[in-house]
C-alpha cells in the first residue's frame, strides 16, 4: 500500500522519513478505521461534520476548521516542539539529560503508563457511541463528535509513541488498544469508569467535566516525564483536552440555566412539578455529580501506592505543575497527608509523599473541579434560585483503596451500612433519576433549535452563530 | 557485608610446563606424571603461604595447562599420573587463608575454574584415553581428596597415618565444593551414611577402611606404592586407543592483545562497553578454506582454525571472567564466511577418530560448556556478514537468547544459520545432552526438524520456525530492539540473574556434573556469604587463629 503520509496523516514527526512509523501505520491505520466504523459514534459515518483539525503546533494556528466525514478525519501526530537542553526534572534522574529514547530499564513501565492511557481514549468514544442518535442540537452533536475524534486523535498519540519507541511489543500493544471493548465483561477496557455507560446526555456533560479533567491532571504529569517524546505528545493534547472539559462545564451550566428559567417561570421548586415541565430538576443534577465525581476519584489509583512512587522516582511521572513545587523533587524523606477511617471518623494520617502521590494529584484535580461546580452556583445565583450545587466528600462512593471499604457521606460523615442503604438514593442517581432524564433525550437536529431541558449555547464553535449548520446530514 | 570493588589488576592464563611454579610435568612413553610441589611463597595473591601442598587459582591454572599439554602435545601419554613432590603430603586442599582474604567473587570464580579443570579430567577420560591415578602418597585432603576424585583411580600410601579427608565441615564450616561431596556418592557410590561420617570426620580415614568405604581403589604400603602405581598405570595405558610414535601438536602462546577497549585475538575479539556493563565477542569465521585432510590438519596443528578459535574463545572466556566482574552481559557475533565454517565442520567430522581431531572437538566441547556455565547474560546476535553455521551455531544455543535480523524487502540479503552434524551429538553440555536436544527437552519432532535442516542455509523465517532463534525483529526495528534488550537486561540484579540463568539453561535431568554446578556450587556459595563462614567469628575467618566459631544456631 502506498500512502502519501503527509497529506492523510498531519504529522510534525516527519512521518515521510520514518519506515519504521510507516510499517507501523500502514497496518494500523486500516484496523483503526475499522474500529472507528464498528465502535465509533453511530450512524453517523456519513455526516458532514464542521471539525477542528490539528495540523500544527504552532499556538496561533494550530487547528483548521471545516466539514469531514468523521471516517476521512485527518487524525494527525503531533508534539510540542521540543525544549533544548530539557532535564528529568525530578525523582533519582533529577538533572540528567531527558531521554530521547526509551531507557531500556524502563520500557515496561514506560508502556504500562502509556498503554494505561491510550486505553481511555478508545474507551470514551465507545462509551458515548450512541448518544448522537439523542443530540439536543446539532450544536451539541458537532461538540460531541469532536470530542470523539480528538478522542481519537489522542489515541493516536499514545500509538505513535508504542510504534516509535517500543518495536514489536508496541504494535501489539496498540492492536490491543483496539480490540478492547468498553464494557464488555470479557475483553474490558483497563479502567473501571471507562466501562461504565455514558447514557445520556447529562451524563456526558458530566463525564466531559469531571472524568476528562482525570485525562487532563494525568496529562499533565505525563507531560512532565524524563522521556521527552511523552512528555511533548502530552503536552499537545491537552491543548484538545481543554475543549472536552469546556463542552462538559458549559453542557451542564446550560442544563443548569434552562432548569432555573424553568423555575423561575413556574415560581416552584417542586421536583415534580419542575420534572412535569420537561427539564432536570436540580437535585437529580446534585447526584449525577456526586456520582461522577466519585467514579472519578477512583480514577487517580490508591492513596498509598508504590507505582505511583515507582513511577516518580524513576521521572516516568511527574506531579501536577512540577517544576514549580518548591521542593527538592525528590521527595524521599517527606511526607504527605492521606485519609483513613479510624473510631467512626475521617482522619488525615501522613504516609511517605512518594507513596502518596495519587492522593497528590487528586488534591490538585479536586481544587480545580471545585472552581467549575463554583461558576455553576454563579448561574444559580444570577438566576436567584437558592441552591447550591457541591462537591462531595473525596471519600465518598470510593471503590478502590482503602476508604471504598466504608460508607461514608457526601459531607464526610462516616456511615453504618444500614444508613447508608436508607439514604444513598438521596446521593446517588436512581434507576428512576436515569429513566426520567433518558424519556428527555430526543433529537433535535434543526440548524439554532434546543431541546427543551438545555439552554443554547451564549455563542457557536470558531466564531460561527448558533444557529450555524454544524452537522449536515446527507 | 561490602563486596570489594573488582580487582584492576589483570590476571592472565598464560603459562608453560617452563614457567610452572608448582607442578612438574614429566612425561616416560604411554605414561605422564604430574608432580605437585607447590611454592608456598608462589601464590598468585599477596597475603598468604601456600603452606602443605595447599593451591590458588595459579596452581590450578598450572594443572590446567599441564593437561592442555598433555592432551596435545604429547599424544603417546596414556596414562596421567598425579602425584606429590612433597614428602606425606600428598594435598591439602585450597589454601584457607588464602579463602579467608578473598571476595566473594573470587571464590566463586576461582572454585568454578577449579571444577570446570577436573570436569575436564573426568571428559579426558570419557572421550580421549586419557586414563588418571591419583597417585596419593601422603595426606589427601580436602581439595586434594577432590582432585584425587576426580581420577579415575586413586591409590593411597598405606603409612599408618596417610588418610583421605573432607574436612571442610568440622574445621571450615564450609562445602567441599570442588566435587567432593557430589563425587563421592555420584561417581564413588559411598554408601550415604559412611559418606556422611566421612564429611564430618576431621582426621579423615586411613587405607583399609578407605578402601573397604569405597573412598579410594586401592592401597600400598610405602615401599611397594611406586611400582603399584606403575604398573596400574601400564595396564590402564595398555587399554588406551591414543597413538604411538606421532608428533604432538605444540601450543604456541595466544597472540593476545590486552587495552583499554578489551581483548583481542585472531579469531576472538572482545571488545568492552564498560559503561553499559557488556562486552561483544566477535568471532571470525576463517579467512580461507581451512586444512580439511589429515596431514595438513596435523601440519596446521594449533594454528588449524577450530582450534585456534577453540583456544582463544576459552582465553576470552576465562579473562572476562576473572578481570571483569562487572561486565554482566556478554553479546556473542560470528563474521565471515559460514562456508568456511561448514567445511571445518566436515573435517572434525570426517577425521573424528584422528586423536587430534577427537581432542580439537574435545577443546570446543569443554570451551561451548564453559560458556554454558559461565554466569553472564549470553545474548546471540544473527546480523548482516554473521555465520552462525554448525559448530559457530552452538553459541545460538548456548546463549539466553538470541536475535536474528530479518530483512522482509529482502531476505536474499539475511544471515543464514545453517546446521551441521556437529550440532548433534558432539558437544554436549554438562548435563550429557546437546544443546539442540536440551533445546527441545529431547522431544522427537522438533529435533528432527533441526535434523532435516543441516546443510540448508535458514533465514530468519525458517530458523524461527524451526525454534532455533528467540525472535527475528526486521531492520526497522532491529537497532531499538536490541538496545531496548540489552538496557534492560542490564537493569536487573546480577545475583538473580546469574541464578535465573542457570535455572533455566539446563533443564530436566541431572549429571554429575549439573549436580556440581548447582546443588553442591550453589549452597556453597550461599554457605560463602553467611556469617557462619565469613562473619567476624565465622569458621573461614577464625581457622587457624586459635579462636572457636561462634555460630547462629538456627537453622535455616
Amino acid at each position: 500500500m502506498s500512502i502519501d503520509y503527509n497529506q492523510k496523516i498531519p504529522n510534525n514527526v516527519d512521518l515521510s522519513e520514518n519506515k519504521t512509523l510507516q510499517r507501523a501505520l500502514e497496518h494500523w491505520q486500516p484496523e483503526f478505521i475499522n474500529w472507528w466504523k464498528d465502535m465509533g459514534p453511530d450512524d453517523s459515518q456519513n455526516f458532514d461534520v464542521y471539525l477542528r483539525t490539528a495540523v500544527s503546533v504552532d499556538p496561533g494556528g494550530w487547528a483548521h476548521f471545516d466539514y469531514v466525514k468523521m471516517p476521512d478525519y485527518r487524525w494527525g501526530i503531533f508534539l510540542n516542539s521540543a525544549e533544548p537542553g530539557r532535564k528529568v526534572n525530578f525523582g533519582a534522574h533529577k538533572g540528567e539529560a531527558a531521554w530521547q529514547e526509551v531507557p531500556g530499564e524502563y520500557r515496561s513501565n514506560l508502556r504500562r503508563l502509556i498503554v494505561t492511557q491510550g486505553d481511555t481514549e478508545p474507551a470514551s468514544v465507545e462509551q458515548q457511541r450512541h448518544l448522537g442518535l439523542t443530540c439536543p442540537s446539532l450544536y451539541d452533536m458537532r461538540n460531541l463528535f469532536q470530542v470523539n475524534v480528538e478522542e481519537g486523535r489522542h489515541l493516536w498519540a499514545m500509538v505513535y509513541l508504542l510504534h516509535a519507541y517500543f518495536g514489536r511489543d508496541g504494535r501489539e500493544e496498540a492492536e490491543a488498544l483496539l480490540e478492547r471493548r468498553s464494557g464488555d465483561a470479557d475483553n474490558p477496557r483497563i479502567l473501571g469508569a471507562f466501562n461504565e455507560q455514558t447514557p445520556d446526555w447529562l451524563a456526558f456533560f458530566m463525564f466531559t467535566y469531571f472524568t476528562d479533567r482525570d485525562g487532563k491532571y494525568q496529562l499533565c504529569s505525563l507531560a512532565e516525564s524524563g522521556f521527552d517524546p511523552l512528555a511533548r505528545t502530552c503536552k499537545f493534547m491537552l491543548t484538545e483536552e481543554a475543549h472536552h472539559m469546556f463542552v462538559g462545564e458549559s453542557g451542564v451550566g446550560r442544563v443548569i440555566q434552562r432548569t432555573c428559567e424553568v423555575m423561575n417561570q413556574l415560581k416552584t421548586d417542586d421536583v415534580a412539578k419542575i420534572r412535569a415541565a420537561g427539564v432536570i430538576d436540580l437535585p437529580t443534577i446534585q447526584r449525577y455529580l456526586n456520582f461522577h465525581f466519585s467514579v472519578t476519584m477512583d480514577l487517580f489509583g490508591a492513596d498509598v501506592s508504590s507505582n505511583a512512587a515507582t513511577f516518580y522516582n524513576t521521572g516516568l511521572k511527574g506531579r501536577y505543575e512540577e517544576t514549580k513545587q518548591d521542593d527538592d523533587h525528590q521527595l524521599s524523606d517527606a511526607t504527605y497527608p492521606i485519609l483513613e477511617v479510624a473510631n467512626g471518623q475521617i482522619i488525615a494520617t501522613q504516609a511517605p509523599y512518594l507513596n502518596a502521590l495519587n492522593e497528590r494529584l487528586r488534591d490538585d484535580y479536586v481544587r480545580d473541579a471545585i472552581s467549575g461546580i463554583e461558576r455553576w452556583n454563579k448561574i444559580l445565583q444570577k438566576q436567584g434560585i437558592p441552591f447550591t450545587l457541591a462537591a462531595p466528600h473525596k471519600a465518598f462512593n470510593r471503590k478502590i483503596g482503602p476508604l471504598s471499604s466504608s460508607k461514608i457521606s457526601p459531607t464526610g460523615k462516616v456511615l453504618s451500612e444500614a444508613e447508608w442503604t436508607h439514604h444513598h438514593l438521596e446521593w446517588l442517581p436512581s434507576l428512576e433519576d436515569r429513566v426520567f432524564v433518558a424519556s428527555l433525550m430526543g433529537r433535535v437536529a434543526e440548524p439554532g433549535k434546543f431541546a427543551n431541558w438545555i439552554a443554547p449555547p451564549a455563542r457557536g464553535i470558531n466564531n460561527q452563530a448558533v444557529d450555524f449548520e454544524y452537522v449536515r446530514f446527507n | 557485608m561490602t563486596y570489594p570493588a573488582a580487582p584492576r589488576q589483570t590476571i592472565t592464563y598464560d603459562t608453560h610446563p617452563d614457567q610452572y611454579k608448582h607442578w612438574r610435568l614429566s612425561c616416560d612413553g604411554p605414561v605422564a606424571t604430574l608432580h605437585l610441589d607447590i611454592n608456598e611463597d608462589g601464590g598468585i595473591k599477596p597475603g598468604y603461604k601456600l603452606k602443605l601442598n595447599s593451591y590458588d587459582l595459579g596452581v590450578d591454572i598450572e594443572l590446567y595447562d599441564a593437561l592442555q599439554r598433555i592432551r596435545f602435545e604429547h599424544p603417546e601419554v596414556r596414562t596421567v599420573v598425579v602425584t606429590s613432590a612433597k614428602d606425606r603430603i600428598f594435598c591439602s586442599g585450597a589454601n584457607i587463608f588464602m579463602l579467608g582474604l578473598s571476595t566473594h567473587a573470587w571464590k566463586v570464580n576461582f572454585c568454578k575454574f577449579t571444577n570446570e579443570t577436573r570436569n575436564g579430567i573426568e571428559d579426558s577420560s570419557r572421550h580421549s584415553g586419557l586414563k588418571f591415578i591419583a597417585a596419593c602418597n601422603g595426606t589427601t585432603a580436602g581439595g586434594g581428596y577432590e582432585l584425587a576424585l576426580a581420577c579415575d583411580e586413586i591409590i593411597l600410601v598405606d603409612d599408618r597415618s596417610s588418610a583421605v579427608s573432607l574436612p571442610e565441615v568440622p574445621l571450615l564450616g564450609v562445602l567441599p565444593g570442588t566435587g567432593g561431596l557430589t563425587r563421592v556418592t555420584d561417581k564413588r557410590h559411598v554408601r550415604r551414611d559412611r559418606a556422611d561420617m566421612f564429611c564430618t570426620l576431621t582426621e579423615g580415614v586411613r587405607a583399609q577402611r578407605a578402601k573397604e568405604w569405597r573412598l579410594i581403589d586401592d592401597y600400598a604400603k610405602p615401599q611397594q606404592f611406586a611400582e603399584k602405581v606403575k604398573q596400574r598405570a601400564e595396564q590402564l595405558a595398555a587399554l588406551s586407543d591414543r597413538p604411538t610414535d606421532v608428533q604432538g601438536a605444540a601450543l604456541p602462546p595466544l597472540k593476545r592483545v590486552i587495552d583499554d577497549a578489551g581483548y583481542h585475538y585472531e579469531t576472538i575479539d572482545v571488545v568492552i562497553d564498560r559503561k553499559s556493563r557488556r562486552a561483544t565477542l566477535m568471532v571470525a569465521a576463517p579467512s580461507a578454506m581451512p586444512a580439511n585432510e589429515i596431514d595438513a590438519i596435523v601440519a596446521a596443528g594449533a594454528s588449524w582454525w577450530p582450534l585456534l578459535m577453540a583456544r582463544e574463545l576459552d582465553d576470552a572466556i576465562l579473562m572476562l571472567r576473572t578481570n571483569d566482574l562487572e561486565i554482566g552481559t556478554w553479546v556473542l557475533k560470528t563474521t565471515g564466511n559460514a562456508q568456511f565454517v561448514l567445511d571445518a565442520d566436515a573435517a572434525l567430522a570426517k577425521h573424528r577418530q584422528h586423536w587430534l581431531v577427537r581432542e580439537v572437538t574435545g577443546m570446543l566441547r569443554r570451551t561451548l560448556a564453559r560458556l554454558d556455565v559461565t554466569s553472564r547474560t549470553l545474548i546471540a546476535l544473527v546480523e548482516q556478514d554473521s555465520c552462525f553455521a554448525g559448530t559457530l551455531a552452538e553459541l545460538l544455543f548456548a546463549a539466553d537468547r538470541s536475535y536474528m535480523l530479518s530483512l522482509p524487502d529482502d531476505p536474499e540479503q539475511e544471515a543464514k544459520v545453517t546446521l551441521s552434524e556437529m550440532n548433534f551429538g558432539s558437544y554436549p553440555m554438562v548435563n550429557g545432552r546437546y544443546r539442540i536436544a536440551a533445546r527441545f527437552y529431547e522431544e522427537e519432532a522438533p529435533i528432527a526438524a533441526a535434523r532435516a535442516a543441516i546443510g540448508k542455509p535458514l533465514g530468519a523465517a525458517a530458523a524461527s520456525a524451526l525454534g532455533l532463534v528467540t525472535a527475528t525483529p526486521d531492520d526497522l526495528d532491529w537497532e531499538d530492539e536490541i538496545r531496548l534488550v540489552l538496557e534492560e537486561r542490564a537493569s536487573l540484579s546480577p545475583d538473580a540473574l546469574t541464578a535465573m540463568e542457570a535455572n533455566l539453561r539446563f533443564g530436566p535431568g541431572e549429571t554429575m556434573e549439573t549436580r556440581v554446578f548447582g546443588r553442591l556450587s550453589a549452597w556453597q556459595n550461599w554457605i560463602f556469604i553467611r556469617p557462619n563462614a565469613v562473619g567476624e567469628a565465622g569458621a573461614l575467618k577464625v581457622f587457624g587463629s586459635g579462636n572457636k566459631a561462634k555460630f547462629n544456631w538456627e537453622r535455616v
